[in-house]
């Protein structure tokens, strides 16, 4: 799960981590009014939505009165932001962020992440701050420091130092970045982060640090166990079938192509796609009905491909371990049924009871193409969506 | 001979009163394992269709000699379930359940360092001997004993193999399903370790999927120490950037950890790269013959 901006600061503030003073405000008189609130001027006045590099866009402008945070908060109010990170269509802005603006003597790169290789939440830091810090890893990856935390002891001290020194902090910087740095471990540990990326991490004209920009991705596995967080999910940055999908606990995600796909597990959801790709298809979605689908998640789950108009045929691929396949056939007539489809369906069952499965498909009365194997259920698809 | 698991391997469950896991626990027995009995804490001392219930997984293993375990608590408990097993000294521990929190499993990771457990999953199907133990929610019947070994990130694509090569009349020597979490106990690597030194594992197929550097690790070391032929497919060719497949492992970032980066390294390191999931056993065939 993905949070605003705003949202990210807040929760920095909670942690004792500096950031600059900001509000978030949905229109343009309330910006107006926070400038005057938070003192003395410049402000910057910042799109809020899910997506990087808003700067591109125009999402990110620095205003000197708060008549002018007026004029900009009511030009980004409502447009249509169009990074290199929000795809073509871009996303309407509903919220921006009204901030203090500093003056930036440096700009640096921080995050912490989880590290698969060594098991641990590590902390990654770059004096290349305020730029991709892919293509820092790309072309000079030696400017890139890496610290391992041990979970027991967690951010000693000591790393944050040797992090601080490496990135070139001098005196009293050295300090506030120990703090600073503890403050955003705990940060991530205390909310379940699966990334926390500030950047850039910056040193002001004063000298002091301050996190200018803040992201952080949470384990959508742990939200079980933060309100708090999940109460801050914005359903309006989400794609709606996405949603629709996860409230029947269903894997869903959007694609651009025309072929749906309804596939159990992620892995055999994932190689439908990839075999659909390989003879020349483009598939619609990612759909992984899971272990136990039962005619409800199968419905559901019809309904759910359906609604994307693009969908020009349906590719079913069960591999029935324990889940039977007569019981998945039941599903996919009774969903079938209910919901009318339309479009041409190749089903292909493997598995427990596929004889009897495949008995009931063929005898429903439903128009559905019978496939053998990945390759025949893939080449069918591709053959009746081009038709 | 096998890897992880064979006849003589003792089985425990952990979450045996959950419906989950008695069905499987059923399942299992069934085709053959020793299921020893089960834990659920505060049911100590009760028996469920035949299966004796103990509180404690130290109790269990005194009571029943068992020397496995597999998980089905659910998440908020799972990392709590891996500790007790390992702490009670069983020299496997499968994890069943999905959903783990990552904080959790690096605070299990850094419990077991030391120790002389080796964990399975969590998120993972389970490991298989054919016709000798069944550890896990894979179907039994769709497996045959033979000589290829087979190691996973996911679940019914490892099914898919396993179908291609039996229908073929290609037996396994045992599959294991690591995983897909970004955090998990056996990787690649140590299961190619393992098949490499089991006499009677004549090749492997390995399937991975994009996200992280696991698949590349494992060609390298393919190419450093192994004998035996590889083959392999890598799920998520189309996959797009930064969205979670399911497994919280599948994210692509960065541009590290795409399918085509993995494949491109697979074959630098001499292993046989299916083109398409239908095609697994195939590429298996053309470096390994019957």
């Amino acid at each position: 799960m993905n949070i605003h901006e705003y949202q990210a600061k807040e929760i920095l503030r909670n942690f004792g981590v500096a950031v600059p003073d900001g509000h978030v405000c949905y229109n343009s008189n309330s910006a107006r009014d926070w400038a005057k609130r938070l003192g003395e001027g410049p402000w910057v006045v910042k799109a809020q939505i899910h997506a990087g590099g808003r700067g591109k866009g125009g999402g990110v402008r620095l205003a000197k009165t708060p008549d002018e945070v007026k004029q900009i908060a009511r030009e980004m109010l409502g447009m249509t932001l169009v990074t290199p990170q929000t795809g073509p269509g871009g996303k309407v802005v509903k919220r921006v962020m009204v901030e203090k603006g500093c003056d930036i003597a440096n700009e640096l790169y921080l995050s912490m992440l989880v590290d698969r290789a060594t098991s641990k939440v590590t902390l990654m830091a770059s004096a290349e701050g305020g730029v991709d810090i892919e293509e820092v890893a790309a072309t000079t990856p030696e400017k890139l420091f890496f610290e391992p935390i041990e979970p027991v002891a967690g951010l000693a001290a000591f790393q944050a130092r040797k992090i601080a020194f490496k990135l070139g902090l001098k005196g009293a910087q050295v300090k506030q970045a120990v703090t600073m740095f503890q403050g955003l471990y705990k940060a991530f540990v205390q909310s379940d982060c699966s990334l926390l990326e500030i950047n850039p991490l910056v040193v002001t004209g004063a000298g002091d640090l301050l996190c200018l920009d803040a992201k952080f991705n949470f384990d959508d596995n742990a939200l079980f166990r933060h309100r708090n967080i999940r109460d801050l999910r914005d359903y309006d940055e989400e794609d709606p079938h996405e949603i629709e999908a996860s409230q029947y606990d269903l894997s869903y995600i959007a694609l651009d192509g025309n072929i749906g796909c309804l596939v159990n597990g992620a892995g055999l959801a994932m190689a439908t796609m990839d075999i659909i790709k390989h003879f020349g298809g483009d598939p619609a979605n990612f759909l992984d009905v899971g272990g136990g689908a039962t005619i409800e998640r199968v419905t559901e789950a019809f309904k759910i491909i359906l609604s994307d108009a693009n969908v020009k045929g349906i590719l079913v691929n069960i591999f029935g371990g324990i889940m039977k396949c007569d019981i998945i056939a039941t599903g996919i007539i009774e969903a079938a049924k209910q919901i009318g489809v339309k479009v041409p369906l190749v089903v292909r069952l493997e598995g427990t009871n596929v004889e009897k499965g495949k008995q009931m498909l063929a005898e429903s009365g439903l128009n559905i193409i019978a496939a053998d194997g990945m390759s025949d259920a893939a080449r069918k698809i591709v053959k009746a969506v081009a038709a | 001979m096998s890897i992880l698991v064979d006849k003589n391997t003792k089985v425990i469950t952990q979450g045996i009163t959950g419906s989950t896991g008695l069905f499987h626990a059923q399942k299992a027995r069934e085709y053959g394992t020793q299921m020893v009995g089960g834990v659920t804490p505060g049911k100590g001392g009760t028996e469920i269709d035949g299966f004796p219930v103990f509180d404690t997984v130290e109790e269990a293993v005194e009571k029943t000699g068992a020397n496995a375990s597999v998980i089905y608590v659910p998440p908020v408990g799972t990392a709590d379930a891996i500790m007790e097993a390992v702490e009670a000294g069983l020299d496997l521990v499968c994890c069943i359940t999905e959903g783990v929190p990552v904080l959790d499993m690096i605070t299990v990771k850094s419990f077991m360092c030391g120790k002389k457990t080796r964990l399975v999953g969590p998120n993972c199907p389970g490991v298989i001997t054919p016709e000798q133990c069944k550890i896990g929610i894979m179907p039994g019947y769709i497996h045959q004993p033979g000589p290829i070994g087979i190691v996973s990130r996911s679940g019914t694509l490892t099914y898919e193999a396993v179908w291609q090569l039996s229908t073929q009349g290609i037996g396994q020597s045992t599959c294991v399903g690591i995983g897909g979490d970004p955090v998990n106990g056996t990787d690649f690597v140590d299961c190619l370790r393992l098949f490499e030194e089991d006499p009677d594992t004549k090749a492997v197929i390995m399937i991975g999927e994009i996200g992280g550097a696991a698949e590349e690790e494992a060609a390298q070391f393919v190419k450093e120490n192994m004998s035996k032929p590889v083959a392999a497919f890598i799920a998520g060719a189309t996959a797009p950037k930064g969205k979670r497949m399911g497994h919280a492992g599948a994210i692509i970032s960065g541009g590290q950890g795409g399918a085509e980066e993995k494949k491109a390294a697979l074959r630098d390191c001499g292993i046989s790269v299916a083109d398409s999931p239908a095609e697994m056993a195939e590429a298996l065939l053309k470096v390994w013959k019957p």
